[in-house]
């Protein structure tokens, strides 16, 4: 698994590419940690699109940012089109927390916007 | 087709990828789909996480995974000999899980059977945990 970090104004975007399991999530999750406490993020950017394959340890990472960008204020996307995740994040009942996007483009209005 | 195999490795969170892997290429002779073999990769992957996180909960332990090729049949045994589930009919409900802080959706189990044909789990309190899935490859259900 490849992550790329970037920070638009106080939005971070996390990018990543190859497999995400229990893992991957334990790295990622420190990594957004750190970002965020020394960048003053205040909004968070999944862009799965190019990622090739998520089990549940995904849904449960994105979930434990989720509470954390919650409680500063902020606001959570993912941009998903693979339909295997797309089928887990509506399974898991994450979809009704937070919105998925086609393009990094739309979730950046729209937790801007926010 | 008739073909069978065995594997066997340390329950380090690093060998969840391999693990679905060594799966996935060894089912590739059954001739998969790519959604077949991603479903497949997706549960073993659920599997042998939950032997590594809650069966073990440590890197010593010995996950073993056996494979079996019948026909157009794939059965997939994933076992550990950690803590065993005292629960089984709670523990494979969908969202339920053990370890909410730990950051767990409790969809382990729910995905193993929407993405297999059938699912079946044995566990004994203190002896260990067998998954059993099996889903049938080139047929359109
Ligand atoms: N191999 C195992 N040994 C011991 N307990 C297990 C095992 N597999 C599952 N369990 C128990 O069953 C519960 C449900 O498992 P499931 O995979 O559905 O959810 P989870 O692992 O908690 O969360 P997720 O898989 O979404 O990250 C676990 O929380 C755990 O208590
Ligand atoms: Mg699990």
């Amino acid at each position: 698994m490849e992550i790329a970090l970037t920070l638009n104004q106080r939005t971070l975007i996390v990018s990543l590419s190859g497999e995400l399991d229990h893992h991957g999530a334990e790295q990622i999750r420190t990594l957004i940690e750190r970002a965020i406490t020394e960048k003053d993020v205040k909004n968070l950017i999944f862009d799965f699109s190019a990622l090739s394959f998520m089990d549940s340890s995904g849904i449960g990472m994105i979930i434990g940012r989720y509470k954390l960008i919650k409680s500063i204020g902020g606001g959570v996307a993912l941009v998903c089109t693979n339909p295997r995740m797309k089928k887990l994040v509506t399974m898991s009942g994450l979809s009704r927390l937070i919105s998925v996007y086609s393009t990094v483009d739309q979730a950046l209005s729209e937790v801007k916007g926010a | 087709m008739e073909n069978r195999m065995k594997l066997e490795f340390l329950s380090k969170s690093a060998n969840e990828g391999f693990a679905r892997a060594a799966v996935a290429a060894f089912v590739s002779q059954l001739d998969p789909t790519l959604e077949e073999l991603a479903d497949i990769k997706t549960a073993v992957s659920e599997a042998v996480t939950n032997a590594i996180v809650h069966g073990y909960g440590h890197p010593d332990g010995i996950v073993t995974i056996t494979c079996e090729l019948l026909q157009t049949q794939v059965k997939i045994k994933i076992t550990d000999c950690g803590q065993g589930i005292e629960d089984i009919a709670l523990a494979t409900q969908p969202l339920y899980t053990r370890s909410p802080d730990a950051e767990r959706s409790g969809m382990g189990f729910t995905v193993m059977e929407t993405f297999m044909d059938s699912m079946v789990v044995e566990s004994t309190l203190g002896q260990g945990t067998i998954v059993t899935l099996t889903k049938e490859i080139g047929t359109i259900s």
